[in-house]
C-alpha cells in the first residue's frame, strides 16, 4: 500500500495534464468536484456534533435557553468540566446547572484507564500465548482443543452476561475490579484465532535455530516470536482497548459503585440523576466531552497505526 | 498502570524460566510439547472453562428454571419456552430489532460503500481515514447522549434549523413513530466510518491496473464500481455485512441511554428485553429462555461469518 499524499485535486491536475483520460488522481471534472463535495459533507456530518458537544460544554447552564444556536457561546466557561471533574464544591456545582449529586469524573476517567488497560494487556498476553501453542507446539489433542475454544465464538455475549453476573456476584467480586475483568482477561476466541494464524505465517527457521541452541519454547516465545510479532500485537491490544473502552452492560451490572465506576457507567447515572424536564445539558456535554479525550490522545499517537489496522482485524 | 504489567512478566519469564519448559529430547521431528503447551494455554483453558462453557450450560439450565437472583433457582421444564411463545412482548421485541437492523445495516452499508468507494478513488489520506473513524471510537453511550442534545425537541440543534427551514421541530425519541429509526440513524453515524474503512482495506486488496485499463477502454467512474470494485469486493463485503449483522442484532448502550425502550414499547429490542426481564423484573430463567433464541438467531450468523472468513482467505490469497 503506497501512501501517496494527495490531498487536493488540483495537485493531481498539474501532475498529470492529459485529456480524456479519467480516474483517479487526475484533472477536475465535474464528477470529481461532486465526489469531493460529498466527502466534504461526510467529514463535515461526522465533525460538527463533536464541535457541538464542547460548544456546549463551555456555555454556562443558565444561558442553555438564550444562547443555544450561535456557533460560539457567548460567555464561555470552564466551570461545567470544573464540577464534573468534582473539582468545585457542591455549592458552586448546583449553582452552575448541577444535580447536586457527588460526581467526580476524573476518578471515572482513571477507572475507565485501568478497566481498559488491564483486559488490554492481559488479554493479548494471555491469548498470544494460547495462539502459540496452537501455532506451533505438539500435543496430543491440539486441533480438537482448539476447535472447542474457536467455538466459543458462537456464544453470543449477552448469553454468558447473565451466567456470569451471577458467578461474579457470588464469587464476592461484584464492584471489584478483579470480578469487572475477569470473564474478559484470560481469553477471547477470536485473539487467539488471530495470532494464532499470524504465527502460523512467520518462518520457522529463527525459532528452528533458537531449538538447536537449546533455548526451550518459553524463551522462543519471549524472545524471538513476540518481538517478531509487535505489528498484529498492537492491533489486538488495540482493538481491546477500544472495545472495552466502550463496554457499557457488563460494567453497568458489574461495576456501578464509586470506586469501580467507569465513564461510560458513570454518564449514564449522571443522566438519570439530572431531572428529565430539565436534563442538565452542559453538565452531560462535558461529560461525554470528557469520554472522548482520551480517544482522541490515542487516534493523536496512533492514528496510523489504529487506522491501518483495520486493514486486517476485521477482515483477514 | 496498565504498561507496567505489559512490561513486567517478559523479562521475567525470558530470565527464570527457559530451560525448565524445554521440551524433552531436543529438537527432535516427533518432539512432544505436552508439558510446555499445558503452561501456554493454562490461562486461556481457564477463562474458556470458567467465563464460556460454565455460563453456557448454567444459561441454558437456567432457561429451565424460575429464578428470580436471590433464592435458587427451581427446575420448571419447558415452562419458559410455553410463556415464550404466548408473549406478545417477546415477538415485539424480535419485530422491533428486525426493523432497526433493515434499516441501520442497510444505511450502514449503503453509505460505507459509498464512502469506501469515494476513498479508494480520490485519496490515500490517513488524517481522513482517522477522522471518519472517531465516531467509532466513542462510547455508544456517549453518542447517545450527544445525539439526545443535538435532536433535542426545544433547544437540539437539528430541531433549530429544521424549525428554520419552515418544517417545524420533532421530538425524535419521543414519537413512537420516528423513535427506532432515529436510533437507527444515530447509530448509522457510530458506525459508517468503521464499516467504509473495512470496505476501503478490501478495496486497496484489488489490483490498480485493472482501473488503469478499464479507463484507457473508456470506462466511467460507474462502470468501473459496477464491473470492478463490487464483484471484486463481494467477499469481503458479505463479511463486513454478517459482522455488521451480528453487531447489529446485539444493540443495547443506545437504546439503554436514549429510549429506554419506550415510547409505547416502540425500541423495546430484543437484548433491552433480556436486560429488563433479568435486571428490572428478577425473571432470570425467563430471560436466559429468550437470550438462548437470540443465541440460535446469532450462533447461525456466525457459522454463515466463519463460512466467509474461509471463503474470502482463499479467494484473495
Amino acid at each position: 500500500m503506497t501512501q501517496t499524499p494527495t490531498l487536493t485535486p488540483t495537485e493531481d491536475a498539474r501532475r498529470k495534464p492529459s485529456p480524456r483520460t479519467k480516474g483517479p488522481r487526475r484533472r477536475i471534472t465535474p464528477g470529481r468536484i461532486a465526489a469531493w463535495t460529498l466527502l466534504g459533507v461526510a467529514l463535515f456530518v461526522t465533525v460538527f456534533p463533536f464541535y457541538w458537544m464542547i460548544r456546549t460544554a463551555l456555555t454556562p447552564a443558565a444561558d442553555i435557553y438564550s444562547d443555544s444556536t450561535g456557533l460560539i457561546p457567548e460567555h464561555p466557561t470552564m466551570i461545567n468540566f470544573l464540577r464534573v471533574l468534582g473539582l468545585t464544591s457542591q455549592a458552586e456545582a448546583q449553582a452552575a446547572g448541577g444535580s447536586g449529586a457527588h460526581v467526580d469524573f476524573l476518578r471515572y476517567l482513571l477507572n475507565s484507564v485501568v478497566y481498559s488497560g488491564l483486559i488490554a494487556v492481559l488479554q493479548t498476553l494471555f491469548c498470544a500465548m494460547a495462539g502459540y501453542a496452537f501455532a506451533r507446539l505438539r500435543f496430543p489433542g491440539r486441533d480438537a482443543v482448539f476447535g472447542v475454544l474457536i467455538a466459543a465464538l458462537m456464544v453470543p455475549p449477552i448469553f454468558t452476561v447473565l451466567p456470569n453476573f451471577v458467578l461474579v456476584k457470588n464469587l464476592d467480586l461484584l464492584n471489584t475490579f478483579a470480578g469487572m475483568v475477569a470473564p474478559s482477561v484470560l481469553m477471547t476466541p477470536f485473539a487467539v484465532f488471530f495470532l494464532r494464524q499470524f504465527f502460523l505465517s512467520i518462518p520457522r527457521d529463527v525459532e528452528e535455530a533458537a531449538t538447536l541452541d537449546g533455548v526451550g519454547s518459553w524463551g522462543i516465545f519471549w524472545r524471538i516470536v513476540m518481538p517478531m510479532s509487535r505489528g498484529p500485537l498492537i492491533t489486538i491490544g488495540l482493538t481491546t482497548t477500544v472495545w472495552s473502552w466502550k463496554d457499557y452492560l457488563w460494567p453497568l451490572l458489574t461495576g456501578r459503585e464509586e470506586e469501580t465506576r467507569v465513564l461510560t457507567v458513570a454518564l449514564g447515572i449522571f443522566q438519570q440523576q439530572s431531572p428529565n424536564a430539565q436534563p442538565d445539558w452542559t453538565g452531560l456535554m462535558a461529560g461525554s466531552a470528557l469520554s472522548v479525550l482520551p480517544v482522541l490522545v490515542l487516534l493523536i499517537v496512533l492514528g496510523r497505526r489504529l487506522v491501518e489496522s483495520l486493514n486486517f482485524t476485521g477482515i483477514k | 498502570m496498565g504498561a507496567d504489567t505489559a512490561v513486567a512478566p517478559p523479562q521475567k519469564g525470558a530470565g527464570s524460566d527457559p530451560g525448565k519448559a524445554r521440551a524433552p529430547g531436543g529438537a527432535r521431528r516427533s518432539r512432544d510439547d505436552r508439558k510446555a503447551a499445558w503452561l501456554f494455554l493454562a490461562p486461556a483453558l481457564i477463562g474458556f472453562a470458567l467465563f464460556y462453557a460454565y455460563p453456557t450450560l448454567r444459561g441454558i439450565y437456567y432457561s429451565f428454571t424460575d429464578y428470580n437472583l436471590l433464592t435458587d433457582p427451581v427446575f420448571t421444564g419447558a415452562d419458559n419456552y410455553h410463556q415464550l411463545i404466548g408473549d406478545e412482548q417477546f415477538f415485539n421485541a424480535l419485530k422491533v430489532t428486525g426493523y432497526y437492523v433493515v434499516l441501520n445495516i442497510g444505511s450502514q452499508t449503503v453509505l460505507g460503500l459509498l464512502l469506501a468507494t469515494l476513498m479508494h478513488r480520490l485519496t490515500r489520506s490517513v488524517a481522513l481515514r482517522a477522522i471518519l473513524l472517531v465516531p467509532w471510537l466513542v462510547p455508544n453511550v456517549t453518542v447517545g447522549l450527544l445525539w439526545m442534545w443535538m435532536l433535542d425537541a426545544n433547544l437540539g440543534f437539528v430541531n433549530h434549523i429544521l424549525d428554520a427551514l419552515g418544517l417545524g421541530t420533532t421530538g425524535f425519541f419521543t414519537s413512537p413513530t420516528w423513535a427506532m429509526p432515529t436510533v437507527a440513524v444515530v447509530n448509522t453515524w457510530a458506525y459508517t466510518g468503521y464499516t467504509a474503512l473495512l470496505l476501503y482495506a478490501g478495496m486497496l486488496q484489488i489490483p490498480h491496473h485493472l482501473y488503469e485499463s478499464a479507463s484507457l477502454d473508456g470506462a466511467g467512474e460507474w462502470r468501473m464500481f459496477t464491473r470492478i470494485t463490487l464483484p471484486l469486493l463481494r467477499p469481503v463485503l458479505a463479511l463486513v455485512l454478517v459482522v455488521s449483522l451480528i453487531g447489529s442484532f446485539q444493540i443495547f448502550d443506545t437504546i439503554a441511554v436514549t429510549t429506554k425502550g419506550g415510547p409505547i414499547s416502540s425500541t423495546r429490542v430484543i437484548y433491552f428485553y433480556i436486560y429488563e426481564q433479568a435486571f428490572t423484573n428478577f425473571h432470570m430463567g425467563y430471560a436466559s429462555a429468550v437470550a438462548v433464541v437470540l443465541a440460535v438467531i446469532l450462533g447461525v450468523l456466525t457459522a454463515v461469518q466463519m463460512r466467509l472468513l474461509r471463503a474470502s482467505r482463499s479467494d484473495l490469497a
